[in-house]
């Protein structure tokens, strides 16, 4: 378990993490999410230890990192987003020297080797010389190395960067697997990899926690918002007459296109589907329905949302994404985005 | 701290670097022996130390140059501020490492005297007092090139920084007898030396503002000594130079005299500069 204290970290006049506060419970896959620059790598340098804090505690089961650093790391493996391999050795060499530095007798060195190379499916390359293994496998012997030891607690840092996609599937089934008999906190600024692995997500902007949840909890928590956007053949007048018309349907939006078109884009609250009342609402008035199609809420915008938010301007984001995507599904006119900002 | 020794000792005979070095010492130190007993015709071992600085002056930055800088650059050194270890027992092993390097080609040369007392009369005290001293006297510039190591994470920096350094400690006393005897020669010496001192911990902190302060601090007690007692400045960058030279300790054992108070000074130069070393990792830590 880590309890994390208004943790703050500052480089000279840049606050790299600024109060942060959580607490990671035994036993869960945590996914450490935000962009590039959010704060995580020095986030968990700060919990590995290899890095202090100015301000905050950082307790790991009970023992401060600051304080009492030898206890705290013990329960730690940590992998850096660069793995700190000496390349002049072999990953077996290596795993016993890390083993022998990390305490261990020699009993133990013996068994957990053989059982962490098996884990990270490494026995192959044990007696090749690290500089020669590909990327993958020196994320391998990197997350092995974190391994020895036993520790409770597993902390890696952007695992998976610049692995082939074959590979990010192995080292995710790893890390999976991992999960079942650890703690596992791992950072990416990919949404789709955390959203795979973790069952918990801790959502990172500019040195802030934006949000922490479960990756259900999290869409539920942004959901209730979905757009439909038309493009009809008639005119702005029929469009917000028939939206009039359906409950679901909050606000509208248009914008006229060529040859007597115009793009539509309805906003709804409701939890149900609306889009079977508008296509008979439009076959009524006999105005053709050219193109229609409907978003939600995704985590990618949730992500968006809470790491590009300009608290004055909460929608903006969100808003600009979705049409972003819809222009390249619907081949729309670029100019679709001014709509959206009209609107803010 | 045994892994990290091992580790580090290991290392030096995977790459060139621990071949080349001891190479080079018993390179330099069959080439005296020949010259100065085989030659000469004495069977005075001792006398080989006393050309042999020269290999510290280019052994010691090729062997403390990676000792660091090399973790640093490659990222390793997370591995080692992420391991549940003291910050003292990772200097200290790696430290102790380098000497072990240093010593294999020293052991080598304790088997020289007993060749040589076969053919003559072999002081064996001196002689293996003056290889004492010039390990010492190799330990004492290793820690400070391991200092100069942990400073940046550029190899060829560190080998430059140290070589400098070893430079000025072996010539130092030289050049300062070239400067006239006045106190005021001294005293614009000593603010040299202060203001190389405060460039240093200005690019250690990377604060000017610490500095600067320290060169002001540290020019203000010197000028206030200076003006508080002006005699004493008189030839006294000299003295300090002669004294603190560490080359210049080896000739005392080289002519036969045990100095204890020389193993101190070696003694205590190592403790400072393996305690700078450990503030400049942790240092790296807070910044």
């Amino acid at each position: 378990m880590i309890e994390v204290k208004n943790l703050t970290k500052k480089y000279g006049d840049h606050t790299a993490v600024k109060n942060l506060s959580f607490t990671v419970e035994s036993g869960t896959i945590y996914g450490f999410l935000g962009p590039n620059g959010a704060g995580k790598s020095t986030t968990m340098n700060i919990l590995t230890g290899c890095l202090s804090a100015t301000e905050g505690e950082v307790l790991i089961n009970g023992h401060d990192i600051f304080e009492d650093a030898i206890e705290a790391k013990k329960c730690i493996g940590y992998l850096p987003e660069q793995p700190p391999l000496y390349l002049d050795m072999t990953p077996l060499e290596y795993l016993s020297f890390v083993a022998k530095a990390k305490g261990l007798s020699k009993a133990e060195r013996e068994d957990q080797i053989v059982e962490v190379m098996q884990v990270t499916g490494i026995e192959k390359v044990a007696h090749r010389l690290m500089k020669h293994l590909s990327k993958g496998y020196r994320q391998r012997v990197g997350i092995a190395q974190a391994l020895l030891g036993n520790p409770e607690i597993i902390i890696l840092d952007e695992p998976t960067v610049g692995l082939d996609p074959m590979q990010i599937i192995e080292i995710r089934e790893l890390i999976t697997k991992l999960g079942k008999n650890h703690t596992v906190i791992l950072s990416s600024h990919i949404l789709s990899e955390v959203s795979a692995v973790c069952s918990h997500i801790m959502i990172i902007s500019k040195g802030e926690l934006v949000a922490s949840d479960t990756p259900k909890n999290l869409e539920a928590m942004f959901q209730g918002t979905s757009t439909l956007r038309l493009t009809i053949k008639g005119t702005e007048a029929q469009a917000k007459e028939i939206a009039d018309s359906i409950d679901a349907i909050d606000s509208t939006l248009c914008r006229p296109g060529e040859d007597g078109q115009t793009y539509v884009q309805y906003k709804s609250h409701a939890d149900r589907d609306f889009r079977e009342e508008v296509f008979f609402a439009y076959a009524q008035r006999q105005i053709p329905i050219l193109a229609m199609s409907i978003k939600h809420v995704s985590l990618e915008d949730v992500f968006l949302q809470v790491t590009q938010e300009d608290k004055t301007a909460k929608e903006v984001p969100v808003q600009e994404e979705n049409h972003a995507e819809e222009t390249k599904t619907q081949a729309e006119p670029e100019e679709s985005t001014a709509v959206g900002g009209e609107e803010a | 701290m045994g892994a990290i020794f091992e580790r580090e000792f290991k290392s030096y005979f995977k790459s060139i670097t621990g071949y080349v070095f001891v190479a080079f010492v018993l390179l330099f130190a069959g080439i005296y022996t020949v010259a100065v007993n085989l030659f000469g015709g004495v069977a005075n071992f001792e006398y080989v130390f006393g050309n042999m600085s020269i290999v510290y002056l280019l052994g010691i930055p090729v062997l403390s140059m990676r000792c660091f800088a090399e973790e640093r650059g490659s990222k390793t050194d997370q591995l080692l501020y992420a391991l549940p270890m003291g910050m003292t027992k990772i200097v200290l092993g790696k430290y102790l490492a380098m000497l072990a390097v240093l010593a294999l080609p020293l052991l080598v040369l304790c088997i020289y005297p007993l060749i040589l007392s076969l053919f003559g009369s072999v002081y064996f005290l001196t002689a293996y007092s003056s290889i004492f001293a010039y390990f010492l006297l190799g330990a004492a510039l290793i820690s400070g090139g391991m200092f100069f190591s942990s400073l940046t994470e550029n190899q060829i920096i560190a080998a430059v920084m140290t070589l400098v350094a070893v430079l000025l400690n072996y010539y130092g006393a030289a050049l300062a007898s070239l400067l006239p005897a006045t106190a005021f020669a001294s005293f614009m010496a000593f603010s040299i030396i202060i203001l190389i001192v405060g460039l240093v911990i200005g690019f250690i902190t990377k604060n000017v503002i610490f500095g600067s302060g320290a060169f002001l601090v540290l020019e203000g007690i010197l000028t206030g000594l200076y003006l508080w007692k002006q005699a004493a400045f008189e030839s006294l960058f000299l003295t300090v130079m002669q004294e603190t030279c560490l080359f210049n300790r080896l000739y005392t054992f080289i002519n036969g005299t045990f100095d204890i108070t020389a193993v101190v000074l070696y003694l205590a130069v190592i403790v400072v500069f393996v305690y700078l070393t450990e503030q400049s990792l942790e240092k790296r830590r807070w910044s």
